[in-house]
């Protein structure tokens, strides 16, 4: 079969990308190694693992489970643009760094593009909520614990920020 | 010296790049004109080779190369083994070590027997669909007790039998100690284990430099130097040709060790072939089979306890799946021959084990390392003996372990370090007073269980002890230098992979040289960067490189003084080294900052005094006598539904006692991991194999990593025994988490379901409310 | 794990899908949410030719009341629609149940309705559903188009009654009766992992309080669905009582042949799914108290 390749273009993190990509191409693969957003991490391509988590139009979609020519036309948020370089970090950074939140941190951008469009729309969830949203991100260092007193703190810390 | 960090929870110096998605990952390195590796795996486990077709493959579109073993040539070899056999006498050790494609045979599901190398891992894959593979199908071998008849075809046809070793020893006379015993109770006990699955996979990246002569590997290793030196020897070329980056390696627990894995073996040789860097990331399917398990043993194990409940002595024949090769040595049974002896003062001992081939993926060891096996063993015996003799199962424990004026305490038998399976040092009763306490133990059994159970809730409680040999040698290493900038650059050999130790050797380094850790950039898993060292495993990194790093960073302050005191002309006593800078004592605005003292330790003119040498900076290394004993105990309340059989943990407490602590912080994450896997291994993780040697639940939806739902919230407390086998005082405590919880769960499942009554013994893990149904209703027909 | 090559179309209309769909046949596959097609193709365990993309065709897509007493939802419907609309989930609360032991949020993101059905997955539970609803399909061929009840569109082991060249459209649910309650339960091994066994229980009381009429499907414990009404059928024309429930729960036992799985036993999936019949019909029950 002949490559069949279609051009797209989209936002990625604010920044309009116009390319060429074969149908196949995973959405995950595109954005590691097409736009260099390396912060988006793969770990299963079956859609469990949750680390290439990914914000399709606000919302956490999986990015291994979507082509790259899906995506055309359409806005996406990836780890890199949740805090500008060298400035201050997202909310849910910082509670993830203060509660050691993260060990080898290669699910970490995932559980962060989770949850912060989860405590966008949650701004007060209790401990089991948290749970329950965290439940479509697997971790293997951390057993979770500081990763939820992160997400109780950065909900916190949210609605201090929140106008 | 002042202890400002060390000691103290100071935050990652890791965390930001991790945060920004800014950390290197094997994945991550690009490279130009970088191709793409796919390896064609063994769909079948026992199989004579007839022949392998690559032609086609090779007229691709896209793809540049097909390799099998043939084109391998002369570097076509069997790995190393990787651990030699401790020097145990009488005993026997076959060595099989992998192969880096297979030639005559392939010994599992998953074994590699072609590469395709193309343009990208989409088009390497399309190939391995045109390779044609003719195969002689041999009966599988699965399971190890049919392994071992005569019966059986043997996995290496040279061996003539399924026996990989065969090891025996012993301490006191185990007969007389029966001879002597109120009861004996003997059991068959069965402990699977799974694999690591962490989130990354594996990788490997070798970019062949031919106009420089120089290879350079990316490769997600816990030990950089052993894979340098092992590939330069097999490459023919000098270890300084060769670079080995670990850089940020997504979680190891083990099988990401030190394998000479065939994709590790190959891609350096496939860059030198083409002259192009090669790529190949393992991909989830291929982790599964392709990156190394910990699974089964079986024990036929029997304690002897006088009335009292003191044991006289405990036997153990057990067998130990070691999967197709045994690449790693005898560590993982041997681990589980020693830690069965616990906390616990156990007379006599004898233990043999035989390890055996099988047609499953090699087993090496796994964060726990065989060790959660011999504490299963030892612990059930206890709840058992505890039952016998009416005795409660705390009691029983805390009436067996060695007393705090028995250390060193010398078990007699050989460990996995070749040393004397010695406990340096240990407080025992007061760990599992805190575990008890901190449970509500007796408050559980007299008031709250009997409530639970009028209500119709089955609720129950669980203690297991345990300890863990830590920090073995041989040794590691350390350079600390101070740099113009006033920054302290630190290198280490070992690898990382989230265990933090940008932090915790930072905070080491800070205390001795008076700057902040966040000034202190750590270099872990260069050999450019740091020439020795063997690596990060068996809960080590904390305890030899630490102590590594704490002398190099001594010895510089030592020279820092001396160069400021030359400087000043005043006495070392009268400085004071803080804020990065030394300054006199009493007299603040007279200092001189440590980057210029990095800047006279070089001069530009001038001499160098005989006896000195240039930089502000120092290489030490520390070595071990052997390994230090941590040990802890966890307790456990957990709610099991009686009718669907699914488990709820209530509450989980952990004790322990690691030594002197570097980072409390840091210490605590490394046991709720630990406590994390322990649970996936009691009660999710259950690598299914049919009779053919396929797994039939080769996916992250069907091998169960326990989630944040599945994990309750742990509760920490430990206590503090230094080690005196190093100057910090530091024990391991990367595995203490996930070895007692198999022990933990299947204590408080029959006590939550009143088991005993019933006559239910949960003599295995992993369990699962499908198993406990059969178990429980076997019983009940 | 990355896909074979194939064609991707992107279907400007309905007609365009169903055209292509024609002309390709099984050798094309609809990309919905992708949600269980893409993972099948990372594992190469499906290599459809062409892929025609179904997602810009937003007439698909969300919840009308085409008559008195029934909802209608497109195909194209996303679980994440569902879950946000508080009147569906009054309308058909076996959806509020069920949703949430689909999978995870980000999957639900973008997985669709039609997509599930189509796929039919047995484990999976919104075709439980969608017997116990008596959900009506709606399915269109570039030839025509036809409406088949649940329980004759679930034909086998991932396989529908759906011909090559067809499209299930939308779905039409009836909302649920007065004096009904309904419940949806299921145990897995992990919150978002297919079902060991699924039970969907939808009762109806007549106005003496005796129960007028009782659905039941399981899933998780078959090739298909399970329409297990038959065994709830002693309990029409009386009132609930503890035994007449375990009487149901002996005949759904007995109804059910699983086959078992690398999590369950067979004998452990009926076990439970027993359980669940009697847990799923008592709190179906109490809610048409509560709500009384």
């Amino acid at each position: 079969m002949q490559p069949d390749h279609h051009e797209i273009e989209l936002t990625v993190n604010g920044t309009r990308y116009r390319r060429t990509v074969e149908s196949r191409l995973l959405l995950s693969d595109f954005l590691r190694h097409e736009l260099g957003l390396a912060g988006t991490h793969v770990g299963c391509e079956h859609g469990v693992c949750g680390a290439c988590t990914i914000l399709l139009d606000g919302d956490p979609v999986r990015s291994c489970l979507m082509l790259a020519v899906q995506a055309n036309g359409h806005a996406l948020a990836t780890v890199e643009g949740l805090a500008p370089a060298s400035g201050e970090l997202h909310p849910v950074q910082q509670a993830m760094h203060a509660h050691h939140g993260l060990q080898c941190g290669y699910c970490t951008p995932g559980i962060l593009m989770t949850m912060t469009a989860y405590l966008n729309e949650h701004p007060s969830p209790s401990e089991d909520e948290v749970r329950e949203a965290l439940s479509g991100n697997l971790c293997r260092c951390t057993g979770y614990q500081n990763i939820v007193d992160a997400m109780m703190d950065a909900a916190a810390r949210m609605r201090e920020e929140a106008p | 010296m002042s202890t400002r960090f060390f000691g103290a929870p100071v935050k990652r110096n890791e965390d930001r790049k991790l945060l920004t998605g800014q950390a290197l990952f094997i994945d991550d390195v690009e490279l130009p004109d970088m191709l793409h590796v796919a390896f064609l795996r063994s769909q079948v486990a026992h199989a004579r080779l007839k022949q392998i077709d690559v032609s086609r493959a090779r007229q691709r579109p896209g793809v540049v190369a097909v390799y099998v073993a043939e084109d391998y040539g002369d570097y076509w070899q069997p790995g190393p083994l990787l651990v030699q056999p401790p020097p145990i006498p009488g005993s026997t050790f076959n060595p099989r070590t992998q192969v880096p494609l297979a030639r005559d045979k392939v010994r599992y599901v998953g074994e590699p027997l072609a590469v395709v190398v193309a343009e990208s891992r989409y088009l390497a894959e399309d190939a391995l669909d045109d390779i044609d593979v003719e195969l002689e199908t041999l009966p599988a071998v699965v399971d190890i007790e049919q392994a071992l008849t005569s019966s059986s075809v043997p996995v290496h046809d040279d061996l003539g039998s399924n026996v990989a070793a065969h090891v025996h020893q012993v301490k006191g006379d185990y007969r007389k100690a029966a001879a002597n015993a109120q009861i004996i109770l003997k059991r068959r006990f069965r402990y699977e284990h799974g694999i690591s699955s962490p989130i990354e996979t594996r990788g490997v990246v070798a970019h062949w430099n031919a106009r420089g002569q120089q290879m350079t590997i990316w490769d997600t290793t816990q030990a950089p130097v052993f894979i340098r030196n092992g590939l330069a020897a097999m490459l023919g070329l000098g270890e300084r040709q060769v670079r080995v980056i670990a850089p940020f390696v997504g979680g190891g627990f083990g099988p990401k060790i030190m394998m000479f894995y065939p994709e590790e073996v190959g891609l350096p040789w496939i860059s030198m072939r083409l002259n192009r860097p090669v790529k190949w990331i393992e991909d989830r399917l291929e982790h599964f089979v392709a990156t190394t398990h910990e699974r089964g043993q079986i024990h036929d194990a029997e304690i002897a306890l006088a009335a009292d409940g003191r044991i006289l002595g405990v036997k153990d024949v057990f067998l130990h799946d070691t999967g197709a090769y045994n690449t790693y040595g005898l560590t993982v049974p041997i681990n589980s021959q020693c830690t069965l002896l616990g906390p616990y003062v156990i007379p006599a001992y004898d233990s043999t084990f035989t390890a055996v081939f099988t047609n499953l993926p090699i087993v090496t060891p796994y964060r726990g390392a065989g060790r959660q096996h011999g504490v299963f063993v030892i612990e059930r015996l206890l709840d058992l003996a505890a039952r016998e003799l009416g005795i409660d199962r705390a009691e029983i424990r805390r009436r067996n372990l060695i007393p705090p004026d028995a250390f060193p305490y010398n078990n007699q038998i050989i460990f996995q370090d070749f040393a004397p399976l010695s406990y340096d040092s240990g407080n025992y009763e007061p760990v599992l007073a805190k575990a008890l306490d901190a449970i509500g133990y007796q408050r559980f059994l007299k008031e709250e269980q009997p409530k639970f159970r009028e209500e119709g809730r089955c609720v129950g409680i669980g203690v297991a002890c345990y300890v863990e040999g830590t920090g073995i040698g041989p040794y590691e290493g350390a350079k600390v230098q101070v740099q113009a900038n006033g920054k302290v650059n630190v290198a280490t050999g070992i690898g990382t992979q989230g265990q933090g130790h940008f932090t915790s050797f930072a905070q080491i380094v800070a205390d001795q040289l008076g700057v902040d850790p966040s000034d202190v950039d750590i270099v872990t898993g260069d050999t450019d960067q740091f020439y020795w060292g063997a690596g990060t495993f068996a809960s080590r990194g904390a305890v030899v490189a630490g102590n590594a790093v704490s002398e190099a960073s001594a010895a510089v302050r030592r020279k820092a003084l001396k160069l400021a005191a030359d400087a000043f002309e005043c006495a070392e006593e009268d400085l004071v080294l803080a804020d990065g800078k030394v300054s006199i004592a009493g007299i603040p605005g007279k200092f001189i900052r440590l980057g210029e003292l990095a800047q006279r330790a070089n001069p530009m003119r001038g001499a160098v005094r005989p006896g000195t040498e240039p930089g502000l900076e120092s290489t030490q290394y520390f070595g071990p006598p052997s390994g230090a004993t941590a040990n802890g105990v966890h307790a456990a309340i957990v709610e099991i539904d009686p009718l669907t059989l699914e488990l709820k943990v209530l509450k989980y407490v952990v004790v322990h006692d690691c030594g002197t602590v570097i980072n409390p912080m840091i210490l605590e994450g490394q046991i709720h991991g630990g406590v994390a896997q322990g649970i996936g291994n009691a009660f999710f993780e259950k690598l299914a194999f049919d009779d053919q040697g396929q797994l039939l639940n080769a996916s992250l939806a069907d091998y169960l990593l326990p989630t944040a739902l599945d994990v309750p919230r742990m509760e920490l407390d430990h206590t503090v025994t230094p080690s005196p086998l190093n100057p910090l005082g530091i024990k391991g405590a990367g595995e203490a988490g996930a070895i007692p919880v198999g022990a933990v769960f299947a204590q408080a499942i029959e006590d939550a379901l009143q088991l005993t009554s019933r006559k239910v013994e949960l003599l295995e893990i992993p369990l699962s409310p499908s198993r406990l149904f059969e178990l429980t209703r076997q019983e009940d027909a | 794990m990355k896909p074979a090559p194939f064609k991707y179309v992107l279907a400007s209309s309905l007609d365009h899908a169903l055209a292509l769909k024609a002309e390709h046949g099984d050798e094309a596959r609809f990309l919905a949410g992708g949600q269980s097609l893409i993972p099948a193709m990372n594992f190469r365990l499906a290599r459809p030719s062409v892929l025609i993309d179904i997602n810009a065709l937003t007439r698909l897509s969300g919840i009308d009341r085409p008559e008195a007493g029934q909802v209608r939802v497109g195909a194209l419907t996303r679980y994440r629609a569902l879950e946000r609309d508080g009147e569906f989930l009054r309308s058909c609360p076996l959806f509020a149940d069920a949703l949430p032991h689909i999978a995870h949020p980000q999957v639900r993101n973008r997985g669709t309705i039609g997509g599930n059905l189509s796929h039919a997955d047995p484990a999976s539970e919104l075709p439980a559903l969608a017997i116990a609803m008596q959900a009506r399909m709606r399915i269109r061929s570039a030839a025509g188009e036809r409406t088949v009840a649940a329980s004759d569109f679930f034909a086998g082991l991932l396989t529908t009654d759906l011909a090559s060249d067809e499209m299930l459209v939308d779905i039409t649910y009836p909302v649920l009766a007065p004096r009904s309650g309904a419940c949806f339960m299921e145990i897995a091994r992990r919150r978002g992992d297919f079902a060991i066994a699924g039970v969907a229980a939808v009762v109806t009381l007549d106005e003496e309080r005796r129960c007028a009429s009782v659905r039941l499907a399981l899933c998780g414990v078959g090739e298909t669905p399970v329409d297990a009404g038959a065994a709830a059928l002693p309990m029409i024309g009386s009132r609930l009582t503890g035994d007449a429930v375990e009487a149901v729960a002996a005949g759904v036992r007995d109804l059910i042949a699983p086959s078992g799985n690398v999590h369950a036993s067979p004998d452990y999936q009926r076990h439970v799914a027993g359980v669940l019949v009697q847990r799923a019909i008592r709190t179906a029950h109490q809610r048409i108290s509560h709500a009384a």
